[in-house]
């Protein structure tokens, strides 16, 4: 139950969706530099908005750590609407936005991301950025593993800090 | 043998479907009896990797994303499981070859019966780099159409982790096509029609009329998404790579006889300049052999210190001041794990992990196994390679550079493991095996680690415990005109007690212990040139020194000391003779490799070989010098410079050099 005048505050929600997006960040960087996956969200992000590959990867961080805030803040709503929380049902949200993500999103995005390919255009001086393919597997066959996984770490972060 | 140069996937759809795997012609196979000689390479790169490609039109060495990581294209050490990526004229010849002028762009002209036609090949370098979106390395094939219908042929077979690695290839309809494997991911995309071989090799034909362009573009991708290439851009990036090369050469200040050859070793080492951190790689290769068939075969893809002062000074002497002392900055940053000691070598990012192991699954160059990727000489004790490096400090602040005050601590810490440590037997600057001596070379540049210190301290520039130096720096060159001076046979000899020369007894005079006129340097010189020299090529020792089976070739470098030596000896004619003849030798397009095999002339070694381009450069320059009436050696400066280094803030700063 979420009965504390501290858990209702915006500050709690703020702090656990930066701790829970950092942690989802872990996982799919690490899956990055392990060489299993090359799915990365902020570089996805950052090359909707910046022709650079520098300036791409910060935008994309900072677009990245928002977007969290803003899930943090989606799940914390869910928990407070069912007025029910739990580390596994944090991970349950988790893996069900993960298979969302995978599947609709992913393969939408190359008609809505204006650097990226798609398959049947090819690539042209402003679409670059390789497609995801289904379930994001052009990234890596690990691909949609690692982003459900990660997806599922997030909401289990924030079920725990609102299970208490 | 197949036209992947495969397995037997390749095998199995070659019998389900003949007609189309003949497709590609004969002449794309890569046999185990067609390694061509070494002299046909040809290397061209980004600043952080390299390719080596055959006068046949095939790339047959390529590491990615960086030069020193596994391998994609191997063929060059095992024609079946190697890898290779091929363009060129079905049925034609290659009939000329050359870089495009002041570039490392390649250009192979094919011809025959059908007409003629022009491969060129360059690793993309745009002037923006990061902050534009492009692939992170990017191999550029362009085929141009010159005369008639030639048609081109494209086999591209991957082989990633030297082989190790099952790939697939996957279709990415107007994308290209995709290799995956576990590691770095690989794309090609092109405008010619490629097709599936089995599911590890690509290829695909296309007849073209004179005027008309073709590309096929090699990409790879390490951790992010893919930014996808566009064969259309591949004539973008030729335009783009060709005039960064040529701005980058523009800063080169020499103007001698040699300008064309000059330029171009100095192109050759930038090929092995690791920008992102600094770092020069001794060569682009591995385990191309000293001797075919036998098992020194080793791997170059390192940085060894003692190519510090070399390098600095070839860099320098030329223009390309701040190519020397981003080496030297890397050299001075990277050995902080194990300063004042000194490893033999770091790799380019200056970790010390790099573990010799055999690739046993690969036949090596014309079956001269062991394929040996890491290199365990970096455990080796080798003394040189302190004089080499204060001999490189000292130099960059001759040249303008200034020195932290935690350096100048450093350079006197060297000097006292110099002072506790010359005593001892080491491995040597050859890097021989199990057999430890009393090296010369070694004895010789811890005598000039010392003098070079003392100067500095007399300056002011450090502060050393000097009587001890002084001390030290004069017992090491009592000993070395004792024990390493045999009168018997009038020479320096390569290790004490022993009565084997070695070329490195040329550079002493370089180091100011005697005098290049000496009695005993000359008598030394004779010695070499009766035991050492074949036809202008010098062997770094004599055969069987090493303990190795099989003889070995002669030392591009060593044969480049004979010339500098000779400068200083006053010998130009003799100098001049024979730095033309080694002039010559260079391949088609100005590259040496490590060694020369004195029979037969041909390239032996991995290639390009920094080693050998820095001692051409060093040694053209000193004989110029020397004929136009100046010393061989950029000119010390009078203590005017260094007495206002190691100042209150700790500064050591030199006046940069200027010509008089």
């Amino acid at each position: 139950m979420i009965d504390t005048a501290f858990h209702h505050s915006w500050l709690f929600v703020l702090v656990w969706g930066l701790i829970a997006t950092a942690i989802m960040s872990t996982v799919t960087e690490g899956a990055q530099m392990l060489g299993i996956s090359r799915m990365s969200l902020p570089f996805l992000f950052g090359t909707m908005f910046a022709s650079s590959r520098h300036r791409a990867q910060v935008i994309g961080y900072i677009l990245y750590s928002l977007g969290g805030l803003v899930f943090g803040l989606v799940y914390v709503g869910v928990f407070y609407t069912l007025d029910y929380s739990s580390w596994w049902f944090g991970a349950l949200m988790g893996f069900l936005h993960g298979l969302f993500l995978i599947t609709v999103m992913l393969p939408t995005l190359p008609y809505v991301h204006p650097r990226m390919a798609t398959d049947y255009d090819g690539p042209t001086s402003r679409r670059r950025v390789e497609p995801p393919g289904p379930f994001g597997l052009h990234y890596g066959r690990l691909t949609p593993t690692i982003t459900v996984l990660a997806q599922a770490l997030f909401g289990l972060v924030l079920g725990i800090a609102y299970a208490h | 043998m197949l036209p992947c140069g495969t397995n037997a996937k390749c095998a199995l759809a070659a019998v389900r479907n003949p007609v189309k795997f003949a497709a590609v012609s004969d002449e794309t196979r890569q046999t185990e009896s067609d390694f061509p000689p070494i002299r046909d390479y040809a290397l061209i790169g980004d600043c952080r990797t390299a390719a080596v490609v055959a006068k046949s039109g095939a790339v047959e060495w390529l590491c990615l994303p960086n030069i020193d990581s596994p391998s994609i294209f191997a063929s060059m050490l095992d024609r079946t499981r190697g890898g290779h990526f091929t363009v060129r004229m079905a049925g034609g010849e290659m009939v000329s070859r050359r870089y495009l002028e002041g570039t490392n762009v390649l250009e192979t002209t094919f011809a025959g019966p059908d007409g003629r036609m022009t491969v060129t090949d360059f690793m993309a370098i745009a002037a923006e780099g990061g902050r534009r979106l492009d692939p992170e390395r990017e191999l550029v094939r362009i085929v141009d159409a010159v005369e008639g219908m030639p048609e081109a042929e494209i086999v591209c077979a991957p082989r990633p982790d030297y082989g190790r690695e099952k790939i697939r290839i996957h279709s990415r309809a107007r994308n290209g096509w995709a290799i995956s494997n576990s590691g770095t991911h690989h794309f090609v995309h092109s405008d010619v029609q490629l097709e599936l071989r089995g599911m590890d090799c690509l290829a695909g034909r296309v007849r073209l009329k004179a005027g008309e362009r073709r590309r096929v573009i090699f990409t790879c991708a390490t951790r992010d998404p893919a930014i996808m290439a566009s064969a259309f851009d591949g004539d973008r990036k030729l335009d783009e790579t060709t005039a960064w090369w040529r701005e980058w050469l523009s800063q080169c200040r020499y103007t001698g006889r040699y300008v064309a050859q000059i330029q171009r070793s100095v192109l050759a080492l930038k090929l092995l300049d690791f920008v992102p951190s600094g770092a020069i790689v001794a060569a682009a290769t591995t385990s191309l052999p000293e001797s075919i068939g036998g098992g020194r075969n080793w791997d170059y893809r390192f940085c060894w210190l003692r190519d510090a002062s070399f390098m600095l000074r070839a860099f320098a002497d030329t223009g390309f001041q701040r190519e020397g002392l981003a080496f030297f900055d890397w050299l001075m940053h990277t050995t902080q794990r194990t300063q004042p000691h000194f490893l033999t070598l770091y790799d380019v990012f200056g970790r010390t992990d790099v573990s010799e192991i055999t690739l046993d699954h690969f036949t090596g160059y014309r079956h001269s196994a062991p394929v040996r990727i890491g290199n365990a000489a970096k455990d080796q004790l080798q003394l040189d390679v302190y004089g080499e490096v204060i001999n490189a400090a000292v130099d960059s602040i001759r040249r303008g550079n200034w020195l932290t005050p935690s350096e100048c601590r450093l350079l006197g810490k060297v000097g006292g493991v110099v002072c506790d440590e010359w005593r001892k037997p080491d491995d040597g600057i050859w890097e021989q095996r199990g057999m430890r001596r009393h090296n010369t070379y070694s004895k010789v540049m811890c005598w000039a680690a010392l003098h070079d210190l003392v100067e500095l301290a007399d300056k002011g520039v450090i502060k050393v415990d000097r009587d001890r130096f002084v001390r030290e720096r004069d017992a090491i060159r009592a000993e070395i005109m004792e024990r390493a001076y045999n009168a018997e046979i009038g020479a320096f000899v390569g290790a004490y007690d022993e009565t084997f020369v070695d070329a490195t007894a040329l550079l002493m005079p370089r180091t100011g212990i005697i005098e290049a006129d000496d009695p005993r340097m000359v008598s030394t010189w004779k010695r070499i040139r009766e035991r050492l020299d074949h036809k202008g090529w010098i062997l770094r020792y004599e055969h069987g020194t090493d303990g190795m089976e099989g003889n070995e070739g002669a030392f591009g470098i060593c044969s480049f000391w004979a010339v500098d030596y000779l400068a200083r000896a006053g010998e130009l004619d003799e100098a001049r003779a024979r730095l033309e003849k080694l002039i010559a030798e260079a391949n088609d397009v100005g590259l040496y490799a490590e060694e020369v095999d004195t029979e037969t002339g041909e390239f032996l070694g991995n290639f390009p070989q920094a080693f050998t381009h820095t001692g051409f450069i060093n040694a053209a320059l000193a004989l110029e010098r020397v004929e136009e009436g100046r010393k061989p050696d950029v000119r010390r400066r009078s203590g005017k410079g260094l007495e206002h280094g190691a100042d209150e803030e700790g500064q050591a700063e030199l006046e940069p050099e200027t010509e008089t």
